[in-house]
């Protein structure tokens, strides 16, 4: 045998260990992905949505859809 | 069996560390093969399984008997050759033989890369072969007036495919 002892491995709580230190890591990046989410994707929209409607004009809108042609129910003026 | 096949199935088991009985067939074949009693425990060299049900070696010569029947004594009385010796009779692997890393993977990597080549050419095959031509509706100028139509219908201004039209300069936002 060696010369040396090893000491005694750990024999018991192998389980909740792993568990405790897993769902630690796991609940920080569930957060961090919750949290890089909404920064990057949710608010980057709501402001997209606030600035085209801050200013939209639907009647502008509608007159220049209708000079393209795209409705069936009004041609362009002159038709 | 063709005696290829078997060799192969020989080598597969040997590399698990199984006490291979099998003895190949012979192209000139007069030996009988033995094929290992499935039914009864077996040898594993298997990390998860650290002592496997049997040990490797069962039929002990003279000498090794001997040594078996010093084991059943003090320990102390034993050798460092003598002690490794009664490790190998027991295991045939080490876990560190267990663990060493094969160069297995550059093979499968291989292996994939080229059936992926094969099928490409294959792929290529038929798109001047068997495929039918494109639809109408995929020629540019098609598409040119499709994405037109879109941008007068303003599809998706707010942040798709209209929110990157300028439609004061009538162009693509720079």
């Amino acid at each position: 045998m060696s010369a040396g002892t090893l000491a005694k491995p750990a024999m018991r709580g192998l389980l909740g260990k792993r568990l405790r230190f897993h769902l630690a890591v796991a609940f920080t990046l569930s957060l961090a992905a919750a949290a890089g989410f909404k920064f990057s994707v949710t608010e980057p929209r709501k402001q997209a949505y606030a600035e085209f409607y801050k200013n939209y004009d639907a009647m502008k809108e509608f007159e220049a859809m209708r000079e393209a042609g795209v409705f069936q129910s009004v041609r362009p003026k002159g038709q | 069996m063709s005696p290829f096949s078997a060799l192969r199935v020989a080598g597969l088991l040997a590399r698990r560390g199984v006490a291979v009985n099998i003895s190949v067939r012979a192209a000139h074949g007069h030996e009988i093969s033995k094929q290992e009693d499935m039914s009864l425990p077996m040898y594993w060299d298997r990390k998860d399984t650290p002592l496997p049900d049997i040990p490797f070696q069962k039929a002990l010569t003279a000498d090794q008997q001997s040594l078996k029947q010093k084991e059943l004594g003090s320990w102390k009385n034993l050798s460092e050759e003598e002690k490794i010796a009664l490790y190998r009779l027991a295991f045939n692997q080490t876990f560190a033989e267990m663990k060493k890393p094969t160069q297995e993977w550059k093979t499968v990597v291989g292996g994939v890369l080229i059936f992926i080549g094969l099928t490409g050419l294959v792929v290529w095959w038929q798109r001047v072969f068997v495929l039918p031509p494109q639809p109408h509706t995929l020629k540019e100028d098609w598409l040119a007036a499709q994405a037109k139509r879109m941008i007068d219908m303003r599809i998706n201004p707010v942040e798709g495919f209209s929110s990157s039209w300028d439609y004061e300069k009538n162009q693509w936002k720079k």
